[in-house]
């Protein structure tokens, strides 16, 4: 075997993440085991592995999700441009303004489609019935290709939009927190084809401004949308790569039996 | 699949059952009611022994142990001293019912029937109406300026006595002629007013000297067409709803028992429902799971359980000797030893009623709390919230509609509960209602009147049930329908706030 299976981290020279010897327990149960991984900036990354093999798990950490749920614990470090997400003063809230996230299913609020973008910026102190704020609903919107589609009813319930607008509309209000990376967790999962790729599009549109980070059971997905591809299996990263490399040429057995169907 | 249906069967019989109840107790309560305010036919009877009666029938007992007995009601309790007689149908030589015979409703001694003679019925209706105008502004005057200026003259005399300050005497004797002028004037009124009398012929020929003052209203029942019953009935109705009791209760309306009835509950909900709503949401959302907070959580199921009548005597202990009498003794000291606050008064009564119903809070708002999908919360905290921040912008708002089916189990539970009331400030007769033109307007150590406490003390306490029946299942109709009424303020505000929560919504 010559190749390195980690060539990724070799290659990216200025992560705007780095994940160092990174571990991490639910209870007493260890799911992530020493991960190491560098996430090029302005790129889209994709996890992917069979269920349970962790990328969700690791993808949470980036935003401290996981931080929600009692009985977890770190070790290891992860940082955001070379500082450690998990110092003690850092302020999480913050964190999460920086570092966008997607869910598998859309989750607009019970509100109004206006109000559901405007939530986030509304805290940072921009005024209610600024002009900047409608302007910052409508860029947002544009930028997830929604804005046509809704433009007539900004002030309609989010609830009443098709479950792939509502997962767009979920990627517009974290465009308009203005953060740098989003992450995005089995993020068509629920959908069907068509808005599917309408989301898949849309990753490939916005990926010039933010670093994107997606989680997917979709290997197909995985090769279309993302420039870096990360293997992982039972709490292990098994192969990081780009993406042409590791679907073409995968060094592990494991990767290779995972991206021809053999299991998972 | 045949034990299926049978299942399936017995499960729409019992539900039928459920409905038939309800539906049976509100028709039994309208049926004896409402006949009250009907304008009934006055007879006369005339029997073989030649004695004759006025009266309206009401009833007929062929039962009766002397063989087949009707049921008079004769009024004129004054004279005969009681509203009812007993006549034996084999005595009974004829019944009719002439047009002049005239039925008066009267401020004391319940109806009286007869005849008037001596004076016209046009005429006997301007000097009634002008009586009536009389009698209100004697009414107004009492209650308005004389009872604030009576105040005001007991709180200077009080300073002056207890606390010897001066300089206040000018200020009292002014108050003093002011107070006798205007009660020479009220005396003066009244004096005229009750001058004016006239005479009813009784149906055994007796005459009855009465004052137009005590006449509240004179119908002539036999000389009214259908329509103008019908008419006379739904205005009686209303006369029910928005007139002052009369009698001990017994008759006119009740509108301060409907009024204190929805206050207090009105109130309670003020009450309790920012309470329990902060009381769940810490026990859900702060509070770390552990021993005591399982323990605290459980007593609160258990409070639930509580017999009525035990927040009944917290109350008197701890909020109105306790609270009640520290207020007195901090801001009121000067009235003492008459209490102010701690007494029985309305914010007492609705401060009781909110412990009672506040576990139904709790609860009902755990369960609205728990129901929240924890993708809302994520998704909160995921744009940068903070704990407060999500609860009150994502969490609260979808539990709402939880919280507020707790608060509509408490409405329905506080407007029917009696006991605790009556030992936090009920009362049979209220002087005044708890928001009038006074200052400072909302009155709330006032005691107050609650219909399901009129219930009981017009149905079991009054010398009079034969004549109060009406009155008692009246009330019970009223206070059911006002029970579902708040009710269904409450559940429209809820469907409201579930529309806009669901797809359907905005």
């Amino acid at each position: 075997m010559s190749k390195d299976r980690f060539s990724a981290n070799n290659e990216i020279a200025s992560p705007v993440i780095e994940v160092s010897n990174f571990d991490f327990y639910y209870g007493s149960v260890k799911s992530l085991n020493s991960v190491n991984m560098k996430i090029k900036p302005k790129t889209t990354t994709a996890f992917i592995g069979p269920s349970g093999c962790g990328k969700s798990t690791l993808l949470r950490n980036f935003n401290r999700m996981n931080d929600l749920i009692e009985g977890t614990k770190t070790e290891g470090d992860i940082l955001l441009h070379g500082e450690s997400i998990y110092r003690k003063d850092l302020n999480v809230t913050e964190l999460r303004s920086k570092v966008g996230m997607v869910f598998q299913k859309s989750n607009p609020f019970p509100m109004t489609i206006f109000e559901n973008i405007a939530y986030a910026p509304l805290k940072k102190g921009i005024k209610k019935r600024s002009s900047d704020l409608t302007d910052l609903v409508e860029e947002s919107l544009r930028g997830a290709a929604l804005w046509d589609e809704v433009k007539d009813k900004l002030h309609k319930s989010a609830l009443g939009l098709s479950g792939g607008q509502q997962q767009r509309l979920c990627i517009a209000r974290v465009l308009a927190m203005k953060p740098e990376i989003i992450l995005m967790d089995e993020p068509c999962s629920a959908l069907d084809p068509i808005s599917t790729m309408k989301i898949e599009n849309l990753i490939a549109e916005i990926e010039k401004d933010y670093t994107i980070v997606i989680v997917t059971h979709n290997m197909q997905q995985a090769a279309r949308v993302s420039s870096y591809t990360a293997f992982m299996y039972v709490g292990e990263l098994i192969e990081y790569n780009s993406t042409t490399d590791l679907f073409s040429n995968p060094v592990m057995k494991q990767t290779e039996d995972y991206i021809t169907g053999r299991f998972g | 699949m045949k034990l299926e249906k049978t299942y399936t069967y017995l499960l729409a019989f019992s539900m039928l059952c459920i409905i038939l109840m309800v539906l049976g107790i509100f028709t039994i309560v309208a049926m004896n009611g409402l006949p009250y305010f009907w304008l009934k036919n006055v007879a006369k009877v005339e029997m073989t022994d030649g004695k004759v009666y006025y009266g309206e029938i009401a009833g007929v007992n062929p039962k009766a142990e002397n063989g087949s007995e009707t049921k008079l009601k004769v009024g004129n309790r004054k004279i005969y001293g009681q509203d009812f007689l007993r006549i034996k149908d084999s005595e009974i030589k004829s019944v009719s019912y002439p047009k002049e015979i005239i039925m008066l409703e009267r401020d004391e001694w319940g109806n009286a029937y007869g005849i008037i003679s001596d004076i016209g019925g046009k005429e006997f209706d301007n000097i009634h109406s002008s009586v009536m105008e009389d009698k209100k502004e004697i009414m107004s005057l009492e209650k308005g300026r004389l009872l604030s200026i009576n105040e005001e003259i007991s709180k200077l005399n009080h300073r002056i006595t207890k606390k010897s300050e001066t300089g206040l005497e000018e200020k009292l004797e002014k108050l003093k002629t002011e107070s006798a002028v205007i009660e020479t004037d009220l005396n003066s009124k009244r004096e005229q007013a009750l001058i004016k009398t006239f005479s009813l012929v009784l149906a055994d020929g007796q005459t009855d000297e009465l004052k137009y003052y005590d006449i509240v209203k004179k119908y002539q029942p036999n000389d009214v067409s259908l329509a103008g019953k019908v008419w006379i009935s739904v205005k009686r109705f209303f006369e029910f709803i928005f007139a002052d009791p009369r009698e001990s209760n017994t008759e006119g309306g009740i509108f301060p028992a409907i009024f204190g009835t929805v206050i207090l509950v009105i109130l309670m909900s003020i009450f309790v429902f920012p309470l329990g709503v902060i009381a769940a949401v810490f026990l859900s959302e702060y509070a770390k799971e552990g021993f005591l907070v399982k323990l605290i959580r459980n007593t609160i199921y258990n409070l639930a359980g509580v017999p009525s009548i035990v927040y009944g005597v917290f109350g008197l202990g701890f909020f109105v000797y306790a609270m009640g009498g520290s207020i007195d003794r901090i801001f009121f000291s000067d009235y003492l030893p008459s209490p102010t606050f701690g007494t029985g008064g309305i914010i007492w009564g609705a401060l009781t009623l909110a412990v009672l119903t506040l576990p139904v809070v709790i609860v009902a708002s755990l369960e609205g709390l728990k129901s929240v999908p924890h993708m809302y919360r994520e998704g909160s905290y995921s744009l940068g919230s903070t704990k407060w921040e999500v609860i009150k912008d994502v969490v609260i708002p979808n539990a709402m509609p939880g919280m507020l089916t707790g608060l509509i189990l408490a409405i329905s539970r506080a407007a029917g509960e009696v006991a605790p009331l009556m030992m936090t400030g009920v009362v049979k007769s209220a002087v005044a209602l708890p928001f009038d033109s006074s200052f400072p307007f909302i009155h709330l150590d006032r005691k107050f009147m609650h219909l399901g406490f009129h219930i009981y003390d017009v149905g079991f306490q009054s010398p009079n049930i034969e004549a109060a029946r009406g009155v008692v299942f009246n009330t019970t109709l009223i206070l059911l329908i006002i029970v579902f009424a708040l009710n269904l303020t409450a559940i429209l505000i809820r469907n409201r706030i579930r529309n806009k929560l669901s797809r359907s919504g905005v």
